[in-house]
């Protein structure tokens, strides 16, 4: 039985310890948000929190997660209205909407480690998120924006 | 004149109408003549202006508005509902969107394709809130007893100034539902001068929902007691199962059962593929137990299909006559006399969609209905076709339509939801489909491949006067019918027989091609080919005059006029399905969004080494587009491209922001085309499996700077596209501009390794 916590949750999992976490979180808990686009860590459609680091739940089997903290888009802000979330809609950057919620908590925890991002941290930190709608000049202004809001 | 094309909707294709007439079978030429109907009215169950259908009011005042359109981020939720309310004079904060279930009969055409909503819906959306807001007013007045005239709807209420009085639309919402509906001949339409709404920006409605993960894609459809599902299909577009050793396969935990669905042949319309389907207690299980299938596949005779001898066989055709399509003035003569003679041979080779989300579908088979939740561009025709697979009445079948995680053309093709189907009838239970990144980019319907020919002659001025081009495409025809092996009126009409140049003596040519893969429409569809052929060409033509590119591409276009291909085209003038005389091919609209993308890109600027600047023009889907594109090679040959400036003229338009958004977006799929992807084939099956081989554009190689500038026309103009119109340019400026900053010529895309020193 693997324990992990998922949004401050206590959760339990007694299945293929091997299996992505990308696939307990949508399959079993429900929590859709955390969305597939590769499988193989390729576009960051995944990207969830792991104690705090940046991760891709695709690549993740649950049995690394064990007694971790895991935060999903769902878990990122009560109410939807992290300083990231907020600059999403503020630049209207969503697009068909698929891989933002990676694109956001990728760039969440871009935020706590490079408060002040240049052009070129961003392009660093951002480069494994696709996003084939090509959303990505609102992307960079809503860090920005971001960045000066938190 | 041969007229001979059909106005052709993407669903239409399926009534056989674009290949049988490609093919030159004409008896349908006097029906056509009678029978053409243009735009909307052209389309499938085409138009419905019924308020009582899109609206209801709620006695709280919320005005709920059905949208019908599929939204897979070109902001249709918002923009067409968005046009109701500007008439209804609805306060927009009060409005919440409903989609539809697939229903034509009921909502009118809903194929989310082919940059149609705002331009088909513009008028029917109108109309509705207009009715509906005459009918708030009707019920004011009656319950005032004052005449209808003396009252007015304003911002979700309607006032008798005389008196003062005022009365919230939710207060009126029972009454207003019994005033009868006003004929279209009395509606009154709101004066443009007016709008609230219409022409601004408007945030899009899914954007809380989607920055918070609450918005439901195909993939996150759950239903209670609902399997998963992943299939293996045949590696080779028309192969089958020839046997299955399914034993490892159903040892894996989770694993529930393995079913074998048939493998129709093709031409396969949006049938499934077949194959063998591991049901399973969730999405890895599945795919574990996929993986542990033991498949011996019958190829089928597309196992032949090998990229670079079908390349080289592509070229060889375009070198040689094809059919003519357009023919005006004697380019034969006219080319042997020239003082100069010029040609070239382009080659782009086949595109996956690769949405961000992969395709995937749900379905509910019970008591001879079946219910499907799915990521569809075309809601009535996953109806139709899922019925028929399960041999029903489209009435037994309904279609919820989720978010699209990117369309692009790809998810119009139900065959996915298909599959769902079948499957859930097979095993009695509700099931979810699910398609890996691999399973979309081996089985996709790809966007074609072609090569272009272009030979130009030119006067002792360096003036054009003969122009000739060979286009050869196998044809998206060839996934509904017998392969015509010809670029069908459709795809012929995208940028090829609509050359809008002033050239007296032009030859326009289509040589024969065979489908070997299953051939699909893709964001802009033929306009890449033709667009980046002809745009480059006139660049190279500038070149070997020593002019400035975007002066000889202005002098080409040539004086104000209307460009009629029609005339001397033998297969018609297809215009998008739209009237020639509403949208007329204007070179002075071309040069307008020329020069105004020049100006903005401060066109002939001094660039430093290895920068140069590129130009483009194109019009599609009814808009015009121009792009100027900076690009900057450095001496190892990395291309960069700091900036492009985009100019649009698509009439007038609904939700500002979205038009710039999407023309963002086109720039971005644009160079991904034209720098980095690729699907090539061998032994007729995909080599690439992911985005780590089939890749596409990152944030880190997208310009910093994409400025988008919109002509205003005012409603003078009839509404165009613009979902896809601003994809064409992008691959052909740039190739422009990488000439311009290195003096090298690439002729074949994706660009990729080919400057590297």
């Amino acid at each position: 039985m693997i324990k992990l916590q998922v949004n401050g949750q206590e959760r339990s999992f007694d299945g293929d310890p091997g299996m992505p976490l990308l696939w307990f979180l949508r399959d079993e808990l429900g929590l859709t948000g955390t969305k597939f686009g590769c499988g193989i860590a390729q576009c960051g459609a995944c990207t969830i929190h792991v104690d705090g680091e940046a991760t891709r739940a695709c690549q993740t089997a649950v049995s690394e997660a064990a007694g971790k903290q895991v935060v999903t888009i769902e878990g990122l802000h009560p109410q939807g209205d992290h300083p990231v979330q907020k600059a999403w809609r503020a630049q209207n950057v969503a697009q068909c909407g698929y891989c933002q919620t990676g694109q956001i908590m990728q760039a969440a925890a871009l935020l706590k480690q490079t408060p002040n991002p240049t052009d070129d941290d961003i392009d660093n930190l951002m480069a494994g998120n696709i996003c084939r709608c090509g959303t990505y000049t609102r992307i960079r202004a809503a860090i920005k924006q971001a960045a000066k809001e938190a | 004149m041969n007229n001979i094309i059909e106005n052709v909707s993407r669903r239409q294709i399926l009534a056989g109408a674009a290949f049988v007439l490609a093919a030159q079978v004409v008896p349908m030429r006097g029906l056509w003549a009678q029978d053409k109907k243009f735009g909307a009215a052209g389309m499938p169950n085409g138009t419905v202006n019924d308020p009582r259908v899109f609206l209801s009011i709620a006695g709280d005042g919320t005005v709920s508005i059905v949208c019908h359109r599929s939204e897979m981020g070109q902001g249709v939720r918002t923009g067409v509902p968005l046009m109701l309310a500007e008439e209804l004079e609805a306060d927009w904060s009060k409005v919440k969107i409903v989609q539809a279930q697939g229903d034509e009969v009921k909502y009118g055409n809903q194929d989310t394709d082919g940059s149609r909503s705002t331009r088909h819906f513009m008028k029917p959306m109108r109309e509705c809130g207009a009715a509906a807001r005459m009918m708030l007013e009707g019920a004011a007045a009656k319950k005032w007893g004052v005449p209808a005239s003396e009252v007015e709807a304003k911002n979700h209420e309607v006032v008798h100034k005389a008196s003062g009085r005022k009365l919230g639309y939710g207060e009126l919402a029972a009454d207003a539902a019994q005033m009868p509906v006003p004929a279209a001949g009395t509606l009154k339409l709101k004066d443009p001068a007016q709008f609230r709404y219409i022409g601004k920006s408007t945030p899009i409605v899914d954007s809380r929902d989607i920055t918070t993960g609450k918005a439901v894609f195909g993939q996150d459809v759950r239903l209670d007691a609902m399997k998963y599902a992943v299939i293996a299909r045949p590696p080779v577009y028309g192969g089958k199962v020839k046997s299955v050793d399914s034993a490892a396969a159903l040892q894996v935990p989770g694993v529930e059962k393995v079913v074998q669905l048939p493998s129709p042949p093709p031409p396969t319309v949006f049938q499934q593929l077949g194959g063998v389907a591991v049901i399973a207690k969730n999405t890895w299980a599945a795919m574990k137990g996929r993986e542990a299938l033991k498949i011996v596949w019958d190829d089928g005779p597309n196992a032949a299909y090998n990229s670079p001898a079908y390349r080289e066989q592509l070229l060889a055709t375009a070198r040689k006559p094809g059919k003519v399509v357009r023919s005006q003035g004697d380019f034969d003569a006219a080319f042997n006399g020239a003082a100069k003679k010029i040609e070239a041979e382009y080659y782009l080779p086949h595109l996956a969609h690769a949405t961000m989300e992969p395709p995937a579908a749900t379905a509910r088979f019970a008591n001879g209905k079946c219910e499907v939740w799915a990521c569809v561009q075309s809601p009535q025709g996953t109806r139709d076709t899922v019925a028929k697979a399960l041999g029903l009445t489209s009435a037994d079948v309904a279609v919820n339509v989720t978010l699209l995680g990117g369309g692009f053309g790809r998810k119009s093709k139900p065959d996915f939801a298909v599959e769902a189907a079948l499957l859930s009838k097979e095993i009695g239970a509700s099931v979810k489909v699910v398609w890996t990144r691999e399973d979309d980019i081996h089985h996709g319907f790809y966007h074609t491949v072609s090569a272009e020919r272009l030979q130009a002659g030119v006067d002792a001025q360096n003036k054009v006067v003969a122009w000739r081009h060979n286009s050869v495409a196998p044809s998206i025809a060839a996934l509904f019918g017998p392969d015509p092996k010809h670029q069908a009126g459709f795809e012929l009409g995208m940028g090829l027989v609509d050359t809008p140049f002033d050239v007296a003596n032009m030859r326009i040519e289509n040589g024969e091609a065979t489908a070997m893969a299953r051939l699909g429409w893709f964001r802009s569809v033929s306009n890449i080919p033709h667009a980046f052929a002809v745009q480059s060409f006139v660049a190279e033509l500038a070149a070997a005059a020593g002019k400035d590119p975007k002066d000889y591409l202005l002098e080409l276009i040539g004086a104000a006029r209307v460009i009629d291909p029609g005339k001397t085209s033998t297969v018609g003038h297809w215009n998008n399905g739209e009237d020639p005389e509403v949208y007329k091919i204007e070179s002075a609209r071309l040069r307008r969004v020329t020069e105004l993308a020049a100006r903005q890109a401060e066109w002939g600027r001094p660039m430093p080494q290895g920068s140069g600047l590129g130009i483009a023009v194109h019009r599609s889907f009814v808009t015009y587009v121009a792009a100027v594109v900076e690009a900057k090679v450095d001496n190892r040959g990395r291309v960069s491209i700091p900036r492009i400036e985009m100019a649009v003229d698509c009439g007038p338009h609904v939700n500002l922001d979205r038009v710039k958004s999407q023309m963002e977006g086109a720039a971005v799929m644009g160079l991904s085309l034209a720098l980095k992807s690729e699907i090539t084939f061998k032994d007729g099956k995909v080599e690439q499996s992911n985005f780590d081989d089939y890749e596409v554009l990152r944030i880190d190689e997208t310009p910093r700077v994409i400025n988008v500038h919109v002509v205003d026309t005012g409603f003078g103009e009839p509404p165009g596209g613009v979902g896809e119109p601003g994809v064409p340019p992008i691959a052909p400026a740039l190739a422009n501009a990488i000439f311009a900053a290195t003096g090298k010529r690439l002729r074949s895309l994706p660009v990729k390794d080919q400057l590297r020193a």
